[in-house]
């Protein structure tokens, strides 16, 4: 259960090695009370590395599940399994790819596999946890969108648009799961400084993984609402939004 | 309306004339805190015979029952599973005029009881701060009041009582059956209290001669309660928890006995005071924060008199000074707040907390010093003897890191918190605080061997 000061006790990572699950679950561990995690990605020395990582944190139960963002079929079970063995309490979809916007332009099926990974499994994971979470009569999703979401940009059409559609989808679903006891927490930070920009300039109000895990942590009793890493993004982003489109595509972003 | 049996409802849905007997419908719940909501299928069975076979079909999420919610945390929640609400089993039998013994339903509100017997010269045996609890979660929760270090905690006073085992079977058990006493402390996870037999007190007026004493420091405070437990039934004590330097811990002891008829005199007041006031139907978060409370702290404690004054007092103000105000929960804000309130034998974990609290400026205007008697039999019946300190905390940021500094103390010391007000202990600590624990399980599994009674509270705490 999550008690009244938001501290979970069990949580299910899908994309367990990313950065900034690997801060969330570190900041979640903090509080004492995480008794179980499972932590679900791509079999290898990594996901190795990071069971045994949580396991030092004190966590008494850690396991890894084997986690292939495009193999769709595979994710109801992946789910499933999770919630066979107890509660889950938090359910975070952390998982993801940036590409490179002039490659996967040049390559139609590679875009569509950027979609692949970025959306439709956040799709098929998302809704699957929903279901679970639902029955349990508790629960918070927290699912990492991105301020790419909010408008098309030149620079990364391809990634925006999959964040766009997580984006949609998961803020949709969280007002659909009103008094379910269910939560979706949207997530959208702007450039955060991990392996995945590892070599990229760091844009204006960049923050990092660890930012965006106290975001995370701090808004798991408010119910479904989107949460903006660092809250000042909200107002730049607003503003972009809603300039015009002819000045917008002019500006070096 | 849907009915929504199958938990496929997703409405938020209330209980209205059309909701026949046997229907459930979801609803999101919290305790009297405002924190941590989860959603379950609430059922309001009129009859004891549909209340069993709610039970007996539970299903895998359990079923937990709740009376008014004034549990603070989340023992009257139950996630995905099934709630039973008892309000319809409001019956109050007659007083025996020679025993005091009167059986009520499990859903009969102390309000309600009060309201009924004290007009004929009878008293609960015990109290706690609000009238607005159920029968049935008083026995649970094994609720203490004012007297406890005279009379002993709820449980002392109940000669039978008819419960709902795990198979949905109603039996009904005295104080001499050990699982009776898996019953007081066990927050309905031993079974669906339907009804109980009261031991009603004698009183001869509706009115209680109360000592109002203005403390200046926590020695003078924890003396002051103690000399007035030696010559008074109720006795607690308001402490100021944002006062420094010298002048922590000072607080305001009141003391008081039911006043005699010579003593009430002609005087015909109503005994519950006021007319209830709605509390604000939103608050900003934040609203009570160390300013805001250190103004009202110290208004509250100038307002108490220099000297100690005796007066006359209503059952309602000298009692339940915050029922006057419904729903007074909700000014903590959207992010509701936690009561912490531990029992140690030990004074000088007392000093140690109050002074925690102090120098961390913990903006706490309701802060209740007493004094506890010997603890009762239920094994996990939270009175023990020594002290006893509730406070209430707005939730914040750093609130979890200091209230798990208090249970460390409190550890330390040998003691203990309590369930009903519990929203954030920690599985491992509960363990080490009742020690009787495995005793209690055992007893649970002779009367729920399938564990059906399920709470989110006995989730987090791996009850």
């Amino acid at each position: 259960m999550i008690n009244a000061l938001g501290a979970p006790q069990s949580v299910l990572v899908l994309g367990a090695t990313s950065d900034i699950a690997r801060a969330t679950v570190e900041l979640m561990a903090s509080a004492g009370r995480l008794q179980r995690v499972i932590l679900a990605g791509r079999s290898g020395e990594g996901l190795d590395a990071e069971v045994e990582r949580v396991r030092r944190l004190g966590v008494p139960v850690v396991v890894s599940h084997d986690f292939e963002a495009r193999d769709r079929a595979a994710h109801p079970q992946v789910v499933a399994d999770a919630f066979a063995t107890g509660e889950v309490d938090v359910v975070l979809i952390s998982f993801g790819v940036l590409p490179d916007e002039d490659r996967v332009r040049a390559d139609p099926l590679a875009a569509a596999e950027v979609v692949d990974i970025n959306y439709t499994a956040v799709v098929t994971t998302l809704l699957a946890s929903a279901n679970h979470l639902r029955a349990q009569g508790h629960g918070v999703i927290v699912v990492l969108s991105s301020a790419a979401a909010v408008r098309g940009r030149a620079s990364n059409a391809v990634y925006g648009s999959t964040k766009a559609g997580v984006d949609a989808l998961a803020s949709g679903l969280g007002d659909a799961l009103r008094a379910t006891g269910v939560s979706v927490v949207v997530v959208r930070p702007g450039f955060v400084r991990t392996r995945m920009t590892a070599g990229l300039r760091p844009a204006p109000l960049a923050v990092t993984p660890r930012d965006v895990a106290e975001a995370i942590v701090k808004n798991l009793t408010g119910g479904s609402r989107t949460v903006w890493v660092p809250a000042a993004m909200a107002w730049v982003m607003g503003a972009l939004a809603v300039m015009p489109r002819t000045l917008f595509r002019r500006l070096p972003i | 309306m849907r009915a929504a049996a199958g938990a496929s409802g997703a409405t938020r849905a209330v209980a209205d004339a059309e909701t026949r007997p046997g229907d459930t419908v979801p609803e999101e719940l919290t305790g009297w805190g405002r924190t941590a909501p989860t959603t379950a299928r609430v059922a309001a069975p009129s009859v004891v015979a549909d209340a069993a076979r709610f039970v007996a079909e539970s299903g895998a999420r359990g079923i937990i029952t709740r009376g008014l919610g004034r549990s603070y945390g989340d023992a009257a929640q139950n996630a995905g599973g099934l709630v039973l609400r008892l309000g319809a089993l409001d019956q109050i039998g007659p007083v025996d005029p020679g025993t005091g013994l009167v059986t009520c339903g499990a859903g009969v509100s102390l309000d309600q009881l009060l309201r009924e017997v004290l007009p004929r010269g009878w008293f609960v045996p015990v109290t706690p701060g609000t009238r607005q609890v159920s029968l049935g979660g008083a026995v649970a929760a094994d609720v203490h009041g004012k007297n406890h270090h005279r009379d002993g905690s709820l449980s002392a006073h109940v000669a039978s009582l008819t419960l709902i085992d795990g198979r949905g079977a109603v039996r009904t058990l005295t104080p001499s059956d050990d699982l009776f006493w898996s019953v007081p402390g066990g927050m309905g996870l031993t079974g669906v209290v339907v009804e109980v037999t009261l031991r009603l007190i004698r009183v001869e007026s509706s009115l209680m001669r109360v000592d109002t004493t203005r403390t200046a420091s926590l020695d003078e405070t924890m003396a002051v309660l103690e000399e007035s437990d030696r010559t008074s039934r109720y006795t607690v004590a308001w402490v100021d928890c944002l006062a420094r330097g010298s002048a922590t811990g000072r607080g305001v002891v009141t003391s008081g006995d039911h006043a005699t008829s010579d003593e009430a005199g002609e005087a015909t007041r109503p005994a519950f005071g006021r007319r209830t006031l709605p509390a604000p139907p939103w608050a900003p978060s934040g609203a009570l924060n160390p300013v805001t409370v250190g103004l009202f702290n110290e208004a509250y404690y100038r307002s108490a008199p220099r000297a100690t004054r005796r007066s006359l007092d209503t059952v309602g103000s000298f009692f339940h000074p915050l029922d006057v105000v419904d729903g007074w929960n909700r000014i903590y804000g959207a992010r509701g707040f936690v009561q912490h309130q531990f029992a140690v034998e030990d004074p000088e974990c007392v000093r140690r907390v109050v002074g925690m609290l102090s120098q961390r400026r913990a903006p706490t205007f309701l802060c209740v010093l007493k004094r506890f008697g010997p603890a009762g039999r239920g094994p996990l019946s939270f009175p023990s003897g020594g002290w006893t300190l509730a406070v209430d905390l707005p939730v914040s940021d750093s609130l979890g890191g200091l209230l798990d500094d208090l249970d460390a103390e409190v550890l330390a010391s040998g003691g203990r918190v309590y369930l009903a007000k519990d929203s954030r202990l920690r599985p491992e600590s509960l363990e080490r605080m009742y020690p009787r624990l495995d005793e209690w399980r055992s007893l649970r599994d002779e009367l729920d061997p399938e564990h059906v009674f399920q709470s989110d509270l006995s989730r987090r705490l791996n009850l």
